[in-house]
């Protein structure tokens, strides 16, 4: 590489990551996904540093981060909580659970409570169609779900921030 | 370890087999941890340990038991009991299991379930059975136990309760309208029989040891025949053949399982040429939806000319209402990539790649570790199992996109680009990754391919139909009783697949459709509940195989509704690049919002059908071009009501929520203005003790006050 060093303000996570798989083709999302993997969404700052460090153009960074739902252009809240809208969920009652969410929280899909801790999302279908409708907290799947379970659900992750879920 | 060459793995495999163990497998794919399989795995874990219990019993993950209604469950296999599962599993069953199970050698009551099918390899693992004891194991769909009670009066009036050992269980593999009984060690399933008959099948069966045909619905003995009529035992597991079965992260119950088997075969003793031949012979299909040929599409790429060729293994699995893939890579990633080698060494390929969803964690989780142990025993990488056949697989991630599904796209992705699809020819077969041949398969029809070699293709063609070979994997989900994943013969139909193995519909509610096929699809309406389910067949219907997501709706779901989820669906996964998909589904999508909410034309249903047909004629790929299948079939089917919505404003089922009309009854109101209370809007008023009424004008009809209130005061119409 023809770059200085200075430069370079990627963590050493990610320029290692970028490294080890340098021989491989077309590796540009999976450096994408590393980024997403500790930031939590993909901060402007590096992806320019990304675009300089692989010597490929911003735009078609962002072409790519803009085409995949997946990536993120806003920080997330602490506990993302993905609200899936895939067939099985939508019929039993998906979009039930995603509202009394919304009325828990006070913040619709895509945006981030005030204090940081939670944000809304759709997903399409996370493979557990058989315990509808279900949604996701980080990395934790939750089943068969009924309205009434919610806020105890969300009081487990306030409760960790030393927080409480007011419930009128 | 070191690399293995031939004569190792195949000592190796003689080895394993030998020390066969008493062991626990909990299911825990992603929904059995959703649904607390951790949980009792680290419980059995440690009590396991604490008690001692080490050398006698082994506790295992496993993947998907395909049973997601009684998770979290598990099996267990020791010696001297029949092999069981257990269900609806809490705490103090788990303690129960160690204490009754392990320890006393007792099966413990009610919880017990079975896998709905037979074991591909029982005969490797059939449990000794202590004093010729015989076991009764009872199902009652109404759960009321007269049958399981008069068996035990009548066992023990006969003096025969230490002969004939009797249990209830939750689950037995199958459903019926009748109670089942399911005999072991003889594995002989009656149902169809009453009480005032169970004094003759003690008689009979246990006493003459003569089988009763009457109410004869399944033996694993060919030689017993099973009446036309009484041919319930539908799944048939191939696919699945390992999933709970042995535990994903271990490379040795692969193997134990014929694992590898089929490498070491096609490596030492078939050509190239004669792979592809056993492929094309044994009639398989792609499972990723189009139905294609493997064989032809394998041959195709070893004829063409090329230093460099690929192999690419399909995971994106975008249908939303499936997760057969994710189940297959979780619950037994080494058959596909298995699959993917001997492909590799048939068209003469040097590496690979996987392209999986990354909204599925484990799965990519236990394909990594399969990768890199098979890496490590010389199973891919550099000179396989010491040939100098080379192959090396990759994992790529999918970002969320449904469009990369789709192979052109899916290639674009690889490549690190925006997944926007090309149109075909080129086939990928030809020119795929850049731009060298590529064969590109689905997860499901990789897992197909081991198995073949392993018991020849006529074995596997003699499963399923004339022009559909094999079984089908489908992830029954929606209004049935018992959602899962299952596994039939091709040909199966919807109404076995409902009733005998779904169990009926949910809360005992009217069938409306099945929906297959997801956003490409159609439904299938209760006219063809009972035509067999193969590709030719259900594109005869206007509906798909698909990759195999099945998802059934009841009197409650409405139509009009389900094609507006799926154009949403459709319309927010465009990739815009062309115009028929990027305009016509937006199109589409409109008139289904105005039709819902009650703000269309009579007319409006043929422009439906105009631009569906644009769609389906002019789009670049086959997203636009099946998009608007949801739409032509539920117009098809249930074109009434549309005209409903239209003509009527009415939605008969509740769901377009714009339509529905809450009013209150002044006869059943007391006027407690609990309502009132609840309201958002504040469209509801009245004098306190007086009947209240609800102004139209205000309502956002969010049915607040149709669940508030306790006197059924409010209509809703
Ligand atoms: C919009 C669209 C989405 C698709 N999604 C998938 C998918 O999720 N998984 C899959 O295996 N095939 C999918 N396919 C089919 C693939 O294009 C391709 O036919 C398949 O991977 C070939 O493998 P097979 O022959 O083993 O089925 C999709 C096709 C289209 C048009
Ligand atoms: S539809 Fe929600 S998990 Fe599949």
């Amino acid at each position: 590489m023809t770059m200085q060093k200075e430069e370079i303000k990627l963590p050493n996570e990610i320029i290692e990551y970028i490294e080890k798989n340098s021989n491989k083709k077309g590796f540009e999302i999976m450096i994408l996904h590393k980024i997403q993997e500790i930031y939590g969404y993909v901060p402007r700052k590096i992806a320019m540093e990304l675009s300089r460090k692989l010597n490929i153009p911003l735009a078609k960074i962002y072409g790519i981060i803009t085409f995949y739902h997946i990536f993120k252009l806003n920080k997330p809240g602490k506990y993302r909580i993905s609200v899936c809208m895939g067939t099985a969920c939508y019929l039993k009652g998906g979009e039930d659970i995603l509202g009394e969410i919304e009325n828990i929280l006070g913040i619709g899909v895509n945006s981030t409570t005030e204090d940081g801790i939670f944000s809304i999302e759709i997903v399409r279908c996370i493979g557990c169609c058989g315990i509808a409708p279900a949604i996701v907290i980080n990395n934790k799947v939750y089943g068969n779900l009924k309205k009434d379970q919610l806020i105890e659900i969300l009081s487990e992750y306030t409760k960790i921030e030393g927080k409480e879920i007011k419930n009128d | 370890m070191t690399k293995l060459k031939y004569e190792e793995l195949k000592n190796m495999r003689d080895l394993i087999k030998k020390s066969n163990k008493n062991e626990i497998l909990v299911s825990m794919g992603t929904c059995g941890i959703a649904a607390g399989g951790d949980r009792i795995y680290e419980i059995l874990k440690k009590e396991i340990s604490e008690r001692d219990l080490e050398d006698i019993i082994t506790v295992k993950k496993t993947g998907c038991l395909g049973l997601c209604f009684c998770e979290p469950n598990l099996i267990i296999k020791i010696q001297g009991l029949p092999e069981v599962g257990y269900g609806y599993l809490n705490e103090d069953i788990v303690y129960k299991i160690i204490t009754e199970h392990i320890m006393k050698k007792t099966i413990i009551d009610d919880y017990v379930i079975f896998l709905p099918t037979i074991d591909l390899f029982a005969k490797n693992n059939k449990n000794e059975f202590e004093n010729d004891i015989k076991y009764i194991f009872v199902w009652e769909p109404d759960k009321k136990k007269n049958i399981y009670n008069t068996f035990i009066k009548k066992i023990t009036n006969k003096n025969l309760q230490e002969k004939i050992k009797i249990y209830s269980t939750k689950y037995i593999g199958m459903s019926n309208k009748n109670p089942i009984i399911k005999i072991l060690p003889e594995n002989i399933i009656y149902s169809n029989f009453t009480e005032h008959q169970i004094e003759n099948i003690i008689e009979t069966h246990f006493i003459k040891k003569t089988i009763i045909n009457e109410f004869l619905l399944f033996s694993d003995n060919p030689n017993i025949k099973i009446r036309e009529h009484n041919k319930q035992y539908n799944q048939i597991r191939v696919v699945l053949k390992n999933s709970g079965y042995i535990d994903p992260e271990n490379v040795n119950d692969y193997i134990n399982r014929d694992g590898y088997m089929a490498l070491e075969k096609v490596l030492l003793n078939m050509t190239p040429e004669a792979v592809i031949e056993e492929i094309k012979k044994s009639g398989l299909r792609g499972r990723g939806g189009a139905g294609f040929p493997t064989g032809i599409k394998w041959e195709i790429t070893k004829n063409t000319d090329s230093d460099i060729k690929y192999i690419v293994c399909n995971a994106d699995e975008g249908d939303p209402g499936a997760y057969m893939d994710r189940s297959i890579l979780e619950g037994d990633p080494y058959s596909v990539i298995e699959g993917m080698t001997i492909c590799a060494y048939a068209v003469g390929a040097r590496n690979g790649y996987i392209y999986v969803r990354a909204e599925y964690p484990l799965a990519i989780k236990r394909l990594e570790m399969a990768i890199n142990k098979a890496k490590e025993l010389g199973l891919l990488g550099e000179n396989i199992l010491g040939t100098n056949f080379s192959f090396d697989i990759e994992i790529r991630l999918g970002a969320g996109a449904f469009v990369c599904g789709e192979e052109t796209a899916l290639i674009a992705s690889i490549e690190g680009k925006r997944g926007m699809p090309k149109p075909r020819p080129p086939f990928p077969s030809k020119e795929g990754l850049w731009g060298k041949p590529t064969v590109i398969n689905n997860v499901e029809t990789w897992a197909n391919i081991p198995i073949i070699i392993n018991k020849g293709y006529e074995w596997f063609s003699s499963i399923g139909t004339e022009q559909s070979k094999g079984t089908k994997v489908f992830a029954l989900t929606g209004k049935v009783k018992n959602p899962g994943l299952i596994e039939v013969a091709m040909g199966t139909t919807l109404k076995e697949i409902i009733y005998n193995i779904g169990g009926g519909i949910f809360n005992n509610k009217r069938f409306k459709a099945a929906q297959s096929g997801g956003p490409s699809g159609g439904v299938i309406s209760e006219d063809f509940i009972d035509y067999p389910i193969e590709y030719e067949s259900l594109q005869k219907i206007g509906s798909m195989m698909g990759s195999g997501g099945l998802i059934v709706m009841d009197e409650d779901d409405c139509m009009v509704d389900v094609a507006k989820f799926y154009l949403q669906f459709t319309v927010d996964e465009s990739c815009g690049k062309c115009a028929p998909c990027r305009i016509g589904g937006k199109q589409l999508l409109e008139i289904l919002k105005s039709i819902s909410s009650g703000k269309a034309e009579e007319n409006d249903i043929e422009r439906l059908k105009r631009i569906s047909l644009a769609m389906n004629k002019a789009s670049l790929c086959g997203l636009g071009q099946s998009s608007p299948n949801p739409v032509i079939s539920t117009l098809k089917y249930f074109e009434y009501e549309y005209i409903e919505h239209i003509r009527d404003r009415k939605c008969k089922t509740g769901k377009c929520k714009e339509l529905i009309i809450y009013e209150i009854n002044p006869d059943k109101c007391i006027g407690c203005g609990a309502c009132a209370l609840r309201c958002p809007v504040t469209a509801i008023s009245g004098e306190k003790r007086k009947p209240h009424v609800i102004d139209q004008l205000k309502c956002v009809k969010c049915g607040e006050c149709y669940n508030t209130c306790k006197f059924g005061a409010i209509n809703k119409n």
